[in-house]
Order: C-alpha cells, then sequence, then structure tokens
C-alpha cells in the first residue's frame, strides 16, 4: 500500500530545483518511476512529497555535436532505442536498450531515473562507462558534472546531495577504430542481467594494437564498476584470443558480487571471466571494422 | 490532498478528482469500473495491466495516474466498435488464443501497440511486442498465431 503523499509535478528545471531545495530529504523525485513506484508500494520509500519531473520538457532531448551526444534525463529508454543517433560507434545504446527489461517499462521509464535508482544490475551504468560518458547535475546553488563513475557511491546510493538533480547524460565522441558491445546475462528475456559487461576497445589503426579500453561489469559489484586492472592487461598490447582472455581471468578477480536468487558470488565471478572474453572479443572484431 | 486529473479513456473525457498516490489502475478499475483490465502482479512484470496511453504500451500498475494527466487511455473495453469484435480479438477467437483470459486484455493493448508502430512485425518482432506478458496457461503459440494472422490481413478492420 503506497503511503499518501503530496504531488507537485513543476514545469521547469527551476521551478523544481526549488522544491528539491524546499523539501530535501522530505521528497522524491519521480521521473517514470518504474522502480520507484514498486519501492513506494512495498513501503521500503514512503516520502511526504513526491516531485514529478518527468513532463519537464527542458530534460527531453537527444542532442548531437562536435562534442558528443547529449541525453536529457528524462529521455525514455524507448526514445533512446529508437534514436537515428544510436548508429555506428553509439549503437551499443540502442542494443542495451533494446534488452532492458519490456517494451511497456521502457516506453514510460528514463535513462535518468534508471541511473538515479542505482540498482548495481542496471544496464546503462556499465555501457555508459564503457562510452566514458559524464553526468550534469543541478541545484538551486549551480551545477556539477562528473565521470559516471563517480555518480555510483553504494548499493542504490548515487553522489546527489537531497537537492541535487540529475540533468544530463553527456557521451564524448567515439574515437575511430573503436568497437562497443554490451553483453547481458540473464534467464529470462526482459530480466535484470545477473551479470552485465561493457566492452569498449579502440586500435591504434587497423594493426590490431589497443590503443585505449574500457571494460565496465553490471551486478558484480555493491555498483556497476570499472574492470581497471583488466583494462591494463590489454591497453598498448597486440590484441589476442590469449590476452582477451586473460583481461577476462583478471576482470573475474576485480569482481566482488553478491549472492541472491539469481546466482551465486561464485557463479557471478565465473560468468565475468566468460563474458569479458566474449564481449572483447566482439568488441575488437567490431573495432577492426570501424 | 486530492487533485483533479483529465483522462480521456476510450474517447470520453473525465475529471476525476482523486489521492496522488493512485495508481492508474486504480482509477481504470476502481473509479471507473473499467475492469477489462487485469490487476496482476502489482509489479510490473507480467503485463495484465497493460493499456495504451497516447499511442504507447504501459504498464498501469506502474504509473501514477497524476502522470497521465492530460492523456488520452485506451482500454480492452475500447476495442471493439459496437458489436463488432477488433481483428486482434477475433483472431485471439479462432485461433484458441484465449484459455483463462487473465492475460488476454493485456495481450490485445500490447499487440495492438505493436501493429500501430509497425504493421508488418516479423515473428520475432511479435514475440518481442509481448515478451512483457506471461500467459500461465502457456498458450503463447497460439497468441503469437493469432497476431501473425492478422499481420497477413486474414482479419479486416471494422469500419
Amino acid at each position: 500500500m503506497i503511503r499518501d503523499f503530496e504531488y507537485f509535478a513543476p514545469k521547469t528545471l527551476d521551478e523544481a530545483l526549488t522544491l528539491l531545495d524546499k523539501y530535501r530529504d522530505e521528497c522524491k523525485v519521480i521521473a517514470g518511476g518504474q522502480s520507484l513506484i514498486i519501492l513506494m508500494r512495498q513501503g521500503l520509500v514512503a516520502p511526504k512529497y513526491v516531485i514529478d519531473i518527468k513532463r519537464i520538457s527542458e530534460l527531453n532531448y537527444i542532442s548531437t555535436g562536435k562534442d558528443g551526444v547529449k541525453i536529457g534525463a528524462v529521455t525514455t529508454h524507448r526514445a533512446i532505442e529508437k534514436s537515428p543517433v544510436m548508429k555506428n560507434g553509439l549503437s551499443v545504446l540502442a542494443d542495451m536498450e533494446k534488452r532492458l527489461s519490456y517494451i511497456e517499462t521502457r516506453n514510460w521509464g528514463t535513462i535518468g531515473g534508471n541511473l538515479c535508482n542505482a540498482d548495481p544490475a542496471g544496464d546503462p551504468a556499465p555501457v555508459l562507462m564503457a562510452l566514458k560518458a559524464s553526468v550534469k547535475t543541478a541545484s538551486v546553488s549551480g551545477g556539477k558534472e562528473m565521470p559516471i563513475e563517480d555518480f555510483f557511491v553504494d548499493f542504490f546510493k548515487t553522489a546527489l546531495e537531497p537537492t541535487e538533480l540529475l540533468t544530463e547524460i553527456q557521451i564524448p565522441p567515439v574515437p575511430p577504430h573503436t568497437g562497443t558491445v554490451y553483453k547481458k546475462f540473464n534467464i529470462i528475456e526482459g530480466h535484470a542481467a545477473i551479470v552485465g559487461v561493457a566492452f569498449s576497445i579502440t586500435l591504434q589503426s587497423g594493426d590490431g594494437v589497443c590503443d585505449n579500453v574500457r571494460i565496465a561489469l553490471g551486478a558484480s559489484a555493491t555498483t556497476a564498476i570499472r574492470a581497471e586492472k583488466a583494462e591494463e592487461v590489454l591497453r598498448g598490447k597486440k590484441v589476442t584470443d590469449a590476452l582477451i582472455k586473460k583481461a577476462g581471468q583478471t576482470a573475474s578477480g576485480e569482481a566482488d558480487p553478491i549472492s541472491d536468487i539469481s546466482a551465486s558470488d561464485e557463479y557471478r565471478r565465473e560468468l565475468v571471466r566468460i563474458m569479458v572474453a566474449r564481449a572483447g572479443n566482439e568488441a575488437f572484431a567490431r573495432a577492426k571494422q570501424a | 490532498m486530492k487533485k483533479v486529473v483529465k483522462l480521456t479513456v476510450n474517447g470520453q473525457a473525465y475529471d476525476l478528482y482523486i489521492k496522488p498516490k493512485t495508481l492508474l489502475i486504480e482509477v481504470l478499475r476502481d473509479h471507473l469500473g473499467l475492469t477489462g483490465t487485469k490487476r496482476g502482479c502489482n509489479t510490473g512484470s507480467c503485463g495484465a495491466c497493460a493499456v495504451i496511453l497516447d499511442g504507447m504500451a504501459v504498464k498501469s500498475c506502474s504509473v501514477l495516474a497524476l502522470q497521465a494527466d492530460g492523456g488520452e487511455v485506451m482500454t480492452v473495453e475500447g476495442l471493439a466498435i459496437g458489436a463488432e469484435l477488433h481483428p486482434l480479438q477475433k483472431a485471439f477467437l479462432d485461433h484458441g488464443a484465449v484459455q483463462c483470459g487473465f492475460c488476454t486484455s493485456g495481450m490485445l493493448m500490447s499487440s495492438k501497440a505493436l501493429l500501430d508502430e509497425n504493421p508488418n512485425p516479423d515473428k520475432q518482432q511479435i514475440k518481442e511486442g509481448i515478451d512483457g506478458h506471461i500467459c500461465r496457461c502457456t498458450g503463447y503459440n497460439s497468441i503469437v498465431r493469432a497476431i501473425t494472422d492478422v499481420v497477413k490481413g486474414e482479419y479486416k478492420e471494422a469500419k
């Protein structure tokens, strides 16, 4: 049973920030609410005030420019999935969205809401980490920008202060010779990842030497994380099957997953080993063609 | 404190006086008596409560009614025109795609949203279009066959 609350639907970002500044810890921000409403019904979250930002049109956009792609926080998953911008180097975002929950949820749920929920099994976070994304926040006293890695603090906890709102996700231009892949392991399509792996590799040219690599893991720790030691295995080296396998092995050691109804921690570590290698092989193949 | 929500449901306009915590499914079933929309898991997992909101299938158990303010909702009651069933409803009947019937209204609404967006989905796309729905009679194949026949044009739209 959802507890009664007072509801505000500000029309502009400024109005929303003013409300947020007024109610702080006593309020919750709702965008699509596809996670929040379930938590409220279970009584795990019982805010006195709810600030609905879903219809703030200045937060709903996908724009492209020479500094990359910017996505407004209340852009729906479905809008990202179907956006013509999500091609070439960014097709991984459409691939990821297509496997995020179900169409009905993607129609209403938003990218910003997903990130602010900070579920370690969320699909967008590892992909955005692999793409070197950053996030922009706003409050009445100004705005901040941070790499998306810094946005996630702990299990369902973000770096947002009670007066702050996530406003934008920024994805820098994808360098040439880059391939990015997201691999999600789940038993039932539409369910959360048991393990998710995002792998982005940039080659120096067609010679197969790894210029840069970013590997991010979902559902493998209290937040989505980068597997930085695994990245070091590949960076600057000529990419081989054996080296990609070794990166998987290393990533598996960096994972610190929980045991739950879907899988044990041991099983998840094994999944990380295998899926990093699989994602690496596919990303490498894509990079050679990019 | 109650608020007014304006909704158009199956073509009829309503002004409803509701508590902010009221979900779209509660407005439809409990306030308007449109019980064709089913309350299943209540956690967005089963799809029984799917309706079309402003042209998109959504799970009405996971949307605050106030978030749909000013919107147009179509429920399963809005599919038939008079006594003439919608092509999807006819196809579901002919294929035995309705067993216990609990998932049917959600399946129909998401199938309609799918066909409105893409009139020629292939079998894989049909499956993806309804993968947010659970049918515990496990009648999935007959449901996919019914939708496939509508795509093939075996059922004409009522005029």
